[in-house]
């Protein structure tokens, strides 16, 4: 089975701090993918060389066999890499319909129109109220972004990555700041993800990393320190030790 | 409510109360014969303060370069009338319209690479050669003295501009409304409300593949494009143009127009110059330090207190009321 | 060939003085934009006012001159303490456009009540006799008031260059500059920190305005007329650099002088094409951090 997603000998440098060595990185087509590492070990670097939006010292990203090493942020989310952004990323004066529809309306190529309304694309619409009800956030549709709990803000910030369609998504701590008492709202979201999509998530949260990811990168000071199933994983003496003493964010 | 116009949540149809203005300026037009210039010139501000809305207001560019689209249409309309001899008010206006789009693209796709103080210093310089321009290249826009001898052919052949002003009046009201459908349609539309994404969320709006850059350069031209029209109009009412169309301190002025009003709304670029050119023509010619002292104190106060303008005080006054109810 | 010579020497030399007054009005700018990233485009109000306080302090009042130049640079800095408390500090979270929008008003308000009290014509400058003439150097007459310019910036330059280096509070600016978070972190006062760092520059700017007012005219429009030339000073030399603007306001000051003398039909023209040629070459200007 090809690859949807790879990194070949994925490096970055600032100077002389290396924030990313070597990564050699396989996405499998439907994958549910976590990365994990200490703070600082580059994930979120790792994930930025990913959409474009730092290029790579050195090495190469391929996305459905074709390089996209050089391509643009716009230009890789055409070909169907989605993201959602650690801290919300949203259009917080827009209500939450509105924040879908951006997304639905640029895959849709409804986008650049300038004569017909945007609230007479009955398309957009549709397809945006139909995805906001699978997350269940049907009845916030009117809502602005700055009145919702912190939690469904979260649950928009996926919404909006969905209303890509993409081949890949990329979840950056969709948990992060989510009171525990709601992240299993979130959890609920991550298992009822299309099964064709890959997901590549990155988690502090461990509960969340075990029950949802059926293989774990962990990623040390920008290295692949080991690759395998959360069983593997969970048992490798020197996940342990990067561990040990680590302050768990939940 | 949110006070954005637009997005897909929004109800496109215009409402009753939008045809207020129109009534107001043709009842004007009726009821206040000795002030049609003021009211022309007024018109014409409102034109420009919307072109410069849809790129501050809308795509959230912060520029003091307006004024080059505005003086290039003036001086292109104007030239071309003293100059090459071309009198046809339409043709004036068609060039003055393709100078400013020109002129917004070129210049537009280079500064929109930049932000911030760049984007907001290189909006400077490019005036600032036009200026440098206007005033040395005198044999052709008359230098300081400005650009006389501009001379408008009556519209479709009919309509004479006449001395009290009125043909000049319902042109730029007829121009205006043109430019008004335009922008509304604009700002309703899909590609409006990228815009405002643009502006709300940059970041987001290059992770949803929206090419953000070109989307500028593309509102930037139209603004540039109405703006230029705006210029065109005010040479053609004048009969004349000088440096002062692009001058900082009337680049200034139009900021502050649109910042009376509200930025960001469509009628803020209503409300704004017609309050600004008001007031100026009741109070500038009897104290005319006063005049600047007033503005700068006004426009202080608004960044501190009132940062909606006028239309952002009604809303909270709206709010007030219905709360009350 | 001789006169030749003759001529960009000349240039050069005028070229460096404007460039010197350029630079010592605007290192404030750069300094202030750098430390609390804000635009404040009325900074050649500071200038105007340093000017209008020479002037008049030598016309009206007989201040001997160089008492006058430390009034320009006291006075300005002393009231631009209070617009800073009071007004500035208010705005540094708020968006760009507000921040574009307050300054303008503020040039507005320095605009009237310039003209109120001195009306539209230019402040005539007077210099003190041993300022006036020609000074002799290396077998070449120089107006001496023009020496004195550059040997007179050339020091406060040094001097501030040395304060930055050397001193806490320098090392206290230069930190912010760089990393604002971090600086407030480890203990740095952040707020008195701007509120000093604020009005050196703009005390700097008086004395630059005023000492400069024989080479940029003191009148009203002055914030208006010269605020492109302080821009790009600081837009070509890099926000938050010291160095930068130096070399940019010599630049600037040597092409626009050279430009004015052989080009004078050209006008500013070269100036302001160099300018964004420069800035699309270097956003961040030629010394600037990338933003």
């Amino acid at each position: 089975m090809s690859a949807v997603l790879e990194t070949r000998a994925l490096c970055k440098s600032f100077g002389a701090l290396t924030v990313a060595d070597k990564i050699d990185f396989k996405l499998e087509p439907g994958a549910r993918h976590a990365l994990i590492g200490p703070n600082g070990a580059g994930k979120t670097t790792f994930v930025n060389m990913l959409t474009g939006v730092l290029p790579p010292s050195s090495g190469r990203i391929m996305l459905g066999g074709e390089d996209i090493t050089a391509l643009g942020q716009a230009t890789r989310v055409k070909l169907g890499l989605g993201r959602t952004f650690q801290i919300n990323a949203l259009f917080r004066r827009l209500p939450v319909l509105d924040n879908v529809a951006l997304a639905v309306a640029e895959r849709r190529g409804v986008a650049p129109r300038m004569l017909r309304a945007a609230s007479a694309h009955a398309d957009v619409r549709a397809e945006s109220m139909e995805l906001l009800a699978t997350l269940g956030l049907a009845e916030d549709a009117s809502q602005r972004i700055l009145d919702l709990p912190y939690g469904k803000q979260r649950l928009v910030e996926i919404a909006i990555a969905l209303g890509l369609k993409p081949r890949v998504l990329l979840l950056d701590e969709p948990a992060a700041g989510v009171p525990s008492l709601e992240s299993h709202r979130i959890l609920q979201v991550l298992d009822k993800l299309p099964p064709e999509i890959a997901i590549l998530i990155i988690e502090h949260d461990m509960d969340l990393v075990f029950r949802f990811a059926q293989r774990i990168t962990v990623l040390v000071q920008g290295e692949v320190l080991v690759e395998g199933t959360p069983e593997e994983i969970g048992k490798d003496k020197r996940v342990h030790q990067v561990y040990l003493g680590e302050q768990r964010h939940g | 409510m949110s006070r954005h116009a637009g997005g897909y949540s929004a109800d496109p149809r215009i409402r009753a109360v939008e045809w207020l203005p129109w009534i107001v300026a043709v009842a004007a037009f009726f009821v206040l014969p000795e002030y049609l210039s003021l009211g022309a010139r007024i018109l014409i501000y409102i034109l420009y303060a919307l072109s410069l809305d849809l790129i501050v207001g809308y795509a959230g560019i912060v520029t003091l370069g307006h004024s080059a689209y505005f003086g290039l249409g003036a001086y292109v309309a104007g030239i071309l009338s003293a100059k090459a001899g071309i009198s046809d008010p339409m043709l004036q206006l068609a060039a003055a319209a393709v100078a400013g789009g020109l002129l917004g693209v070129v210049t537009g796709a280079i500064i929109l690479r930049t932000r911030a103080l760049t984007l907001l210093m290189l909006t400077l310089a490019i005036t600032s050669v036009l200026l440098e321009i206007a005033n040395k290249a005198s044999s052709l826009t008359g230098g300081a003295d400005g650009l006389s001898g501009v001379v408008v052919a009556p519209i479709f052949g009919m309509f004479k501009f006449d001395i009290f002003g009125k043909t000049a009046y319902l042109y730029c009201l007829v121009v205006l409304l043109a430019g008004w459908w335009l922008v509304r349609k604009l700002i309703y539309s899909p590609f409006g409300t990228s815009l405002t994404g643009v502006r709300e969320n940059s970041l987001r709006m290059h992770a949803i593949g929206a090419p953000v850059y070109w989307r500028l350069v593309l509102v930037y031209t139209l603004s540039a494009t109405i703006a230029g029209v705006a210029g065109g109009l005010i040479t053609q009412t004048n009969q004349f143009v000088g440096l002062n169309v692009l001058s900082f301190e009337s680049a200034g002025e139009l900021l502050v127009m649109l910042i009376l009003g509200g930025v960001g709304r469509i009628y803020g670029a209503f409300v704004g110059p017609v309050v600004y050119l008001i007031a100026q023509d009741m109070l500038a010619k009897q104290f005319p330090e006063y005049w600047y002292l007033g503005i700068g104190t006004m426009l202080v106060l608004v960044v501190m207190f009132a940062r909606g303008g006028i239309l952002g005080i009604f809303d909270g006054l709206l709010a007030k009321l219905r709360r009350q109810a | 060939m001789q006169a030749l010579l003759a001529s960009l020497v000349s240039v050069a030399f005028h070229g460096a003085a404007l460039g010197m007054i350029l630079y010592v009005i605007s290192v404030g700018l750069s300094v202030t934009m750098g430390l609390m990233g804000f635009a404040n485009l009325a900074h050649g109000v500071f200038a105007m006012a340093g000017g209008y306080v020479l002037t008049t302090a030598i016309s009206r009042f007989g201040v001997p001159f160089p008492l006058a130049l430390v009034l320009a640079f006291v006075l300005v800095g002393a009231a631009s303490i209070v617009l800073e408390r009071l007004l500035y500090s208010r705005l540094y979270a708020a968006s760009d456009l507000e921040q574009v929008l307050f300054t303008i008003g503020l040039i507005f308000i320095a605009v009237a009540v310039a003209r109120f009290i001195y009306g539209t014509l230019q402040q005539p400058v007077v210099l003190p006799d041993y300022l006036k003439g020609q000074f002799s150097l290396l077998g070449r007459d120089f107006p001496t008031y023009r020496v004195f310019i550059i040997t007179f910036s050339a020091v406060m330059v040094g001097l501030l260059w040395f304060g930055v280096e050397r001193t806490r509070w320098g090392a206290m600016v230069r930190a912010a500059v760089d990393n604002r978070a971090m600086a407030q972190s480890v203990g740095i006062d952040t707020k008195r920190l701007f509120t000093l760092t604020f009005a050196l520059g703009s005390g700097l700017a008086g004395l630059g305005g005023g000492l400069g007012a024989e080479i940029i005219a003191i009148q009203p429009t002055y914030p208006f007329e010269n605020l492109v030339y302080f821009l790009v000073v600081v837009a070509v030399g890099g926000l938050g650099s010291l160095r930068g603007p130096f070399v940019a306001a010599l630049l600037i000051g040597v092409s626009d002088t050279a430009c004015k003398y052989w080009l004078p039909q050209f006008g500013a023209f070269p100036i302001y094409v160099a300018t964004i040629a420069i800035l699309l070459w270097r956003p961040a200007g030629l010394f600037g951090r990338h933003a």
